[in-house]
């Protein structure tokens, strides 16, 4: 089984930098992630130039924590997410945002190939999921994940009333998970 | 692992993972999931969600130096970070917010003691000390409150809460929480006002307002 073939490109550039040190593949990283990082992070309501500061951060992270990525757990995608989340806030807040502790594996779970399989399908699908929303569902799902939006916010600032906010977040949400009961 | 049978909602764990949940809500969240198999599972959906949106989201352009810059970096020693680990009752979470100060237990009165791990405009957390058949002191209940069990238990009208479960109050919940038989019951508590527990009324004082 090639490794290529089944995991994304971004797993693939991840357990490069993990596992060798890579710096090819984390600069193919930078220039797929970076542009995608900064668009995502100035919606989140940050300026352009403190956005690439984040990015900047963000990617420094990700080379130096890259031994802590364990795709038997987690999605690359979402490893990075969360850290992206994470050093976003550190960096407004100047207060480390708290980190739960790691639970050891599931006795009943031995780690192996299938599950980081299923982790790589659960993303690939989440994206074309997304990718068919109506735009107003991914608007608003997209606000709920990035920002330092709570419903009430996103209410305000679009105008529109809370309860059809919370509704289309949760339209959007059971769409997307019926899609993850589907790999599970 | 202790059976946890009260959980946070998920709603809550969306605005943890999107850093959209104040720190001191944060905090007891990060706790729970110290202990809970199932909530970092949802945390994990989540997460997935959100590195989906992130694959999927439009670009902007970097400034022209920016890879070089950071390539350039990757050699740089990192700034040595102190790591907080769990520490006996205490989650890692909890330790992270001491940095590495000892516990400083403030009494309230009969027995029951408080330390305040943090404190700013959008809430407070705190860790409190409450003596096996003690009430959990009487404070005003100002919006969200989230107490996490780390030792001991407590019961109130709505049931029994043991290590690793978390009891949401708001001000619709009217309960009187007691610290079960056994070990004192040792929880930490976020809300979004500070609590303003009676006996923090100076001993003088209290006469007057007849507490
Ligand atoms: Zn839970």
């Amino acid at each position: 089984m090639s490794k290529d073939k089944t995991y994304s490109e971004l797993t693939v550039w991840l357990l490069a930098v993990r596992d060798h040190r890579d710096r090819a593949a984390f600069g193919d990283m930078f220039d797929f992630l970076a542009p995608r990082l900064k668009g995502f992070i100035i919606r989140c309501g940050a300026r352009p130039a403190l956005a690439e500061e984040i990015v900047q951060d963000v990617m420094l992270t990700i080379w130096r924590k890259a031994a802590m990525f364990d795709p038997h757990k987690a999605q690359a995608s979402a490893w990075i997410y969360q850290i992206a989340r994470n050093r976003h806030i550190d960096i407004i807040r100047k207060e480390s945002r708290p980190v739960p502790d790691e639970l050891g594996e599931d006795p009943g779970a031995e780690p192996d190939a299938s599950q980081i399989l299923a982790l790589e399908q659960e993303a690939l699908h989440l994206k074309q999921a997304i990718q068919q929303l109506h735009p107003d569902q991914k608007e608003m799902i997209e606000k709920a994940y990035i920002g330092d939006l709570t419903h009430q916010e996103i209410s305000t600032q679009t105008g529109l009333p809370l309860g059809t906010v919370k509704s289309r977040i949760r339209l959007g949400l059971g769409r997307l998970r019926k899609e993850l009961k589907g790999l599970r | 692992m202790p059976a946890i049978t009260h959980h946070i909602p998920d709603p809550m764990i969306a605005a943890y993972a999107s850093g959209s949940l104040p720190h001191a809500y944060s905090m007891v969240v990060a706790s729970h999931l110290s202990y809970c198999r199932d909530c970092q599972a949802a945390l994990g959906a989540h997460q997935a969600v959100g590195g989906a949106l992130l694959e999927t989201s439009a670009c902007a352009a970097l400034t022209q130096d920016a890879k070089p810059k950071l390539m350039a970096q990757l050699d740089a020693p990192a700034a040595p970070e102190p790591v907080y680990d769990a520490a006996g009752i205490y989650p890692g979470p909890v330790m992270q917010s001491l940095k590495g100060r000892p516990l400083r237990w403030k009494t309230l009165g009969m027995g029951v003691k408080q330390d305040i791990l943090f404190e700013d405009a959008a809430g407070s957390a705190r860790l409190l000390y409450i003596p096996a058949g003690q009430a959990v002191p009487d404070h005003s209940h100002n919006g969200l409150e989230l107490t996490l069990v780390l030792q001991g238990s407590f019961s109130d009208e709505t049931g029994r809460f043991g290590v690793g479960d978390v009891e949401i109050g708001d001000e619709d919940l009217d309960h009187t929480p007691v610290a079960d038989p056994g070990d004192p019951c040792i929880c930490l508590a976020a809300t979004d006002a500070p609590l303003r527990f009676k006996a923090l009324m100076p001993r003088l004082l209290q006469p007057l307002f007849r507490i």
